[in-house]
């Protein structure tokens, strides 16, 4: 973590320990007045720091709930239950942990989307993008256990078809055939499932606190890039982090907590499916399952997809394919400010996005428009959630004409100011 | 020509590729405990089967069982529904199968209710062929549970069932 600042604290106890282990100086050259960050930063940056603080309410909220949850196919629907009407703070607790799973997502989203827009993925940070896939992939296996400890219909159906992906690989000799029955421990989603999925659950958070140190870390080389995205260049181009990033996230945080405050007490299962208050039962399927919201867009993509083998290839490729993008986007030109043709087509795939979700909820069969059913439409979408990768990617970023780049962030800051 | 140096150099290679594969087979022998433990335990494997009574489906009525953690369909067919799934025979078929291969006798016809594309039980009376429609992703099923239609690449596989006279039949 390289700095101009050195930490050098004038309380002899403190310098005593600072030269033994300097942890002090680690924090003040990471995120104190001893990083120097670029001057422009407005507030899709902020959203890294949200990410980092639904991490950790997720942890201190799960270890609660852990000491009164019990992972026994018999006990834990009623024991979620007893949380929330019986343990003290437990409807808090439990409401902040369900609804802070959605909140880590949304925050999550935008802080990948700002990536897309600004051209983080770009040298010198393709590590630090590999490392935020990776964490986004831990996510949604936490949160995909998460979601089946509470033993509901959706719980329950959720895990059976999920885990049921794998056995696409059935071909494969010798651990094709018993992959899924190694997964569940079983014949089914059982006992055996209910209880290895808590002891995951458990442990994947600690796996992503792990992985997100890499990042910060990796991300602490090169320093964030801006929404100019041109390289910082002098003393002008930067500002210390503290206080002026602190504030800002600061105020950012505020803002957050009060969106997050109005889903944990006003509209708690908003987010949630009324199946799920209903105890999990091998014999029924309900009418109509779905996914949680955050999982729409690739759960979308595998009913798109008539054939088993190629519609699970293709739900994973969805997010594998970011791995490509520095790759596939030949752009010399970071942000998409000067990329308007760039700028058009990213919008064109959140829209897209947006929409496969709005298809994954969807029954298949139901008629939409012009009498095509949902399926059609996911075809469609899926079509160009791939050619948005493949094709309209590395095409544009190389033809595109882009728009002058100012000299200096400093340059644009104050000519903007001058504009007023 | 092989001199000391050669010698005591090829030594020391076999030395490090036999030392290197010892600890790979060591390191996936200790894993291997590890990674069985996930496999299903004795007492699940401990095979279990269940007797069921015929005579409590009524002609036309489809009922579901648990085995070993999966609901069977018991479906007592009507001759009409018979004379569908013989036709059926001769559709174009993603699993080709005869239904006279998948019944001891038609009237009973039993079968695992785990949909084959992602596990989920399909709604009986459902879907474009008067057998079962899958909820999840639209997978249809005839009436002799054969996929006609949707992402499921296989037939709904007949269960091992043995008739102990005419009323009961034992699955597993
Ligand atoms: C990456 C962070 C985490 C995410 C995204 C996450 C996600 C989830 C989700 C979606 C649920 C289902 C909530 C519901 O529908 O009621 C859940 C439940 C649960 N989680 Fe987590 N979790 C995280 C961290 C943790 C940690 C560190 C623990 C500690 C053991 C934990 C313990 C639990 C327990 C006991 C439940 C069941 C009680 C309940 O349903 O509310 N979680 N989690
Ligand atoms: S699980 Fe039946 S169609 Fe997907």
């Amino acid at each position: 973590m390289a700095s101009e600042n050195k930490f050098e604290p004038t309380n002899p106890t403190l310098k005593w320990i600072e030269d033994r282990l300097p942890l002090m100086g680690l924090i003040y050259n990471s995120i104190g007045g001893g990083y120097n960050v670029p001057r422009n930063l407005n507030y899709w940056w902020n959203f890294g720091v949200l990410a980092g603080f639904m991490m950790v309410v997720q942890i201190v909220t799960g270890i609660i709930l852990a000491m009164h949850y019990i992972p026994n196919i018999d006990l834990a629907f009623d024991s979620v239950q007893h949380i929330k009407r019986d343990v003290n703070y437990g409807w808090l607790l439990q409401a902040i942990h369900a609804n802070g799973a959605s909140m880590f997502f949304i925050v999550v989203y935008v802080h990948i989307l700002r990536g897309f827009y600004f051209g983080s993925y770009k040298a010198p940070r393709e590590i630090l993008w590999f490392l935020g896939i990776i964490i986004y992939l831990i996510m949604m296996a936490t949160g995909f256990m998460g979601y089946v400890l509470p033993w509901g219909q959706m719980s329950f159906w959720g895990a059976k078809v999920i885990t049921n992906l794998f056995s696409v690989f059935d071909f494969i000799p010798f651990i094709g055939d018993g992959i899924v029955n190694w997964l569940w421990g079983g014949f089914s989603v059982g006992q055996p499932t209910l209880n290895r999925f808590f002891s995951l659950h458990y442990l994947l958070p600690f796996v992503l606190v792990g992985v997100v140190i890499l990042h910060v870390w990796a991300l602490h080389i090169p320093g964030s890039t801006n929404p100019l995205g041109i390289d910082a260049k002098g003393k002008h181009d930067k500002i210390p982090f503290h206080p002026y990033y602190t504030a800002k996230d600061a105020f950012g945080l505020g803002v957050f907590i009060i969106f997050f405050a109005a889903f944990v007490f006003y509209i708690p299962d908003f987010l949630g499916h009324p199946d799920n208050y209903i105890k999990a039962n091998p014999l029924v399927t309900p009418t109509h399952i779905v996914p949680e919201w955050y999982y729409l867009p690739f759960y979308a993509i595998l009913r798109a997809i008539d054939n088993k083998l190629i519609g699970v290839l293709a739900m994973f490729s969805s997010i594998l394919i970011m791995f490509a993008m520095p790759w596939l986007d030949g752009a010399r030109v970071r942000s998409m400010r000067f990329r308007p043709l760039s700028r058009f087509f990213f919008w064109l795939f959140v829209a897209n996005g947006i929409f496969l979700g709005y298809l994954g909820q969807r029954a298949p069969d139901d008629i939409l428009w012009f009498g095509l059913v949902a399926t059609s439409y996911a075809q469609m979408a899926t079509f160009f959630y791939f050619a948005y990768f493949l094709i309209i990617m590395p095409l544009v970023s190389r033809m595109e004409t882009t728009k002058p780049v100012p000299t200096s962030i400093a340059a644009a800051v104050l000519e903007a100011n001058k504009k007023g | 020509m092989t001199t000391h140096d050669d010698v005591v150099e090829e030594r020391r290679n076999f030395l490090y590729i036999a030392t290197g594969a010892a600890g790979v087979v060591a390191a996936g022998a200790a894993a291997w405990p590890l990674i069985d433990q996930m496999n299903p335990s004795k007492d699940v494997l401990a095979l279990s089967s269940i007797e069921v009574d015929l005579s409590k489906i009524p002609l036309g009525q489809n009922a579901v069982f648990l085995w070993r953690g999966n609901p069977v369909f018991v479906r007592h067919r009507t001759e009409a529904e018979i004379a569908e799934a013989r036709a059926g025979d001769t559709a174009d078929l993603a699993d080709p199968e005869k239904d006279e291969d998948r019944v001891q006798k038609p009237e009973w016809l039993i079968i695992s209710a785990v949909c084959t594309h992602l596990g989920c039980v399909p709604l009986e009376h459902h879907g474009d062929f008067d057998g079962w429609l899958c909820p999840c992703h639209g997978s249809h099923y005839d009436i002799s549970g054969r996929v006609t239609k949707g992402p499921a690449p296989l037939n709904l596989p007949v269960v091992p069932y043995e008739f102990l006279d005419d009323s009961t039949v034992r699955i597993g």
